[in-house]
């Protein structure tokens, strides 16, 4: 193939004014609504949103798989309309509903895939080796579907959706229904991948602490994209960062806060507490300019969570209803 | 592995751009090898499911023994021909009839099971996932029947090879037409329990109006007239033409056994009945590959 230039390179993704309206008689409902989005090549991107926000669309047509009423979308350098093949050779997806046929063994469901997308017997043999490592299930490759778990199925839809070196990969809620440790081992093997290759991962998710693991984030509300930033970024935003002392002199240290500072502190469920914009930068000057033995400090940022809030006007869990397995994120 | 959570340093020029390993050649060779994929997996399943192969092997034994036997104490074929004889034509035809359309609703099964997806995006033509799906039915059909086959001999049929390749084509054929049936269902019906009850309802009259079990002679009129219409009925008499041609029989006892198929009093040769499943199948399954396009 080609040398890839490491000029300027074209983004894994990018959306222009993406609208999808279907069609239901006296009202019919638009669910995208004209949306921008680009993600560069080699990102994490998360896609967040509650349900009917439009997210479940905007991936269908990022993959083909709905044509948009009107605007255009790229994907790893071709049109997703007219260049439907090009994109689908080069995309890798993974559903949220389960895809494997339960009733093939592992190694036949990865190289039912790699038949499907045409790899040579050598590429596919290499690629099924590969992926079924990455995800730590060589050693159950000839055992049916049938007898996976949850946590199991979902890391070989992973690999499978990896077998054709796609270039951007697509994940739907990768996580639903998965366990604590489930999850955190796929995010394992996600972050691995993209220390391996050059892969983009546009990934939707529920779960707001999910979202810290990538570089970017979308919120999408109404059919259209509010905001679009890093975590950091969208989390500074949003509000202060709260710092908690324990000293041996309470009085002091508010008073130096005040004086040094020019920041109210108070005694809060006996600690100093204090909110200020960018905590981690606020720290040292405590140290330094207190004059007070500091035991112990506490830096909380302000979590996704409430970024969502900020955004859409309610909480992630509030427009879903309740969601077994996702905790009280922030509180970690 | 890193083990930080936090967004490391990645630059571009460390790690490789993954490069499409996927070959798409012309077009025709593509879509053909697009459709043996899926038609591989059709076999593939057959061979797994250990209680689906049984029952499907031991089905058309039940209905040459135990049909072809209970029958034939009570029907009389008028001459030295045994009644289980004269059935083994019909029972090869109605042996195919439910494991092909069965095979062809088993779409709506990948749709429910989720699997229909990941042929969706796959760079594959929607029109080959549908010939995969026909054709994997009609081989995993036909491949049943041969049991039926190796026991010719026991029902006074000779183990006369040609005649046995023209069955097997002509039993093909007809397991083609029921998986098309059978897929073309599967696009307009998208839940088990409506698509069963449906597909039951088509190829039950269908069997018992194709002469698989009674000479198609000496109906009143009107059924005369919906046997005609009856694309099994093509499959099912080219193949007692077969059989019975085979056999020494008398004018007489032919001409009530095997009744000239007539259309408007024109007698049909085997080629153009044939030849008429052929065309049908040929609709079902564009019709099948149209509807499929547009609505998934």
């Amino acid at each position: 193939m080609t040398a890839v230039s490491n000029t300027v390179r074209e983004p894994a993704i990018e959306v222009v004014g993406l609208t999808k309206r279907y069609p239901g008689g006296d009202a019919p409902v638009e669910a995208v609504r004209g949306i921008d989005l680009r993600v560069e090549a080699g990102q994490t991107y998360g896609f967040l949103g509650p349900n009917g926000a439009g997210k479940s669309t905007t991936i269908e047509m990022l993959c083909t798989i709905r044509n948009p009423t009107s605007g255009t979308a790229r994907v790893a350098g071709f049109d997703v309309v007219r260049q439907r093949t090009e994109v689908r050779r080069r995309i890798g997806l993974v559903f949220q509903q389960q895809t494997l046929d339960q009733q093939l063994t592992a190694e036949q469901n990865l190289r039912f895939h790699a038949d499907l997308y045409g790899l040579s017997r050598a590429d596919a043999d290499r690629r099924i080796g590969e992926v079924l490592e990455m995800v730590a299930l060589t050693d159950r490759r000839r055992d049916p579907v049938l007898r996976f778990s949850g946590g199991m199925k979902r890391r070989l839809e992973i690999a499978r959706g990896l077998v054709h070196a796609p270039q951007v990969l697509f994940l739907d809620e990768p996580t639903i229904g998965l366990d604590p440790q489930t999850r955190a081992a796929i995010w394992d093997y996600l972050r691995e991948l993209r220390q391996r290759t050059e892969i983009t991962v546009f990934v939707t998710t529920h779960y707001m602490d999910e979202a810290e693991h990538c570089d970017r984030i979308a919120i999408m509300d109404h059919g259209q994209v509010v905001v679009e930033d890093t975590p950091e970024a969208l989390k500074s935003s949003v509000g202060t960062d709260r710092i908690a002392l324990r000293t041996d002199d309470d009085e002091l240290a508010i008073a130096r806060i005040r004086e040094r500072l020019g920041v109210e502190a108070g005694v809060h469920e006996g600690q100093v507490t204090l909110a200020v914009a960018e905590g981690a930068h606020v720290v040292p000057r405590l140290f330094t300019e207190l004059d007070v033995h500091i035991l112990a400090v506490t830096v909380t940022r302000p979590s996704l969570d409430d970024v969502f809030l900020t955004y859409t006007g309610r909480t992630i869990r509030d427009s879903e209803g309740p969601r077994p397995g996702a905790g009280r994120v922030g509180a970690r | 592995m890193s083990t930080d959570p936090t967004t490391t340093d990645r630059t571009a020029t460390a790690r490789p751009q993954p490069v499409p390993l996927t070959v798409v050649r012309s077009d025709l060779a593509h879509h053909a090898r697009a459709t043996w994929v899926v038609t591989r997996r059709e076999l593939l399943r057959f061979r797994t499911d250990r209680a689906r192969m049984a029952s499907m092997l031991l089905q058309p034994l039940l209905f040459i023994f135990v049909m072809g036997v209970g029958l034939g104490s009570i029907v009389d074929t008028g001459g030295d021909l045994s009644f289980q004889t004269f059935l083994f034509p019909g029972v090869l035809a109605t042996s195919v009839l439910f494991t092909a359309a069965f095979a062809g609703v088993s779409l709506v099964w990948d749709r429910e099971f989720g699997f229909l997806r990941e042929m969706m995006v796959a760079p594959i033509s929607r029109a080959s996932i549908i010939w995969g799906k026909c054709l994997g039915g009609a081989v995993v059909a036909t491949g049943q029947s041969l049991v039926l086959l190796a026991l010719v001999g026991t029902v006074g049929i000779p183990y006369d090879p040609v005649l046995l390749l023209e069955l097997v084509g002509c039993l093909f054929l007809g397991s083609l037409f029921l998986t098309a049936l059978g897929v073309l269902l599967s696009t307009r019906i998208t839940t088990i329990q409506g698509a069963m009850p449906m597909l039951q309802l088509l190829i039950t009259p269908m069997m018992f109006l194709s002469g698989s079990l009674f000479p198609l002679g000496g109906l009143p009129a009107w059924l005369s007239v919906v046997t005609r219409l009856n694309p099994l009925t093509y499959v099912v008499q080219p193949m007692r033409e077969l059989v019975l041609g085979h056999l020494d029989l008398s004018a007489g006892e032919r001409a009530r056994l095997l009744p000239a198929l007539t259309w408007a009093g024109w007698e049909v040769p085997v080629g153009v009945q044939l030849l008429t499943v052929a065309v049908i199948t040929l609709a079902l399954v564009g019709l099948a590959a149209r509807l499929f396009a547009r609505t998934e």
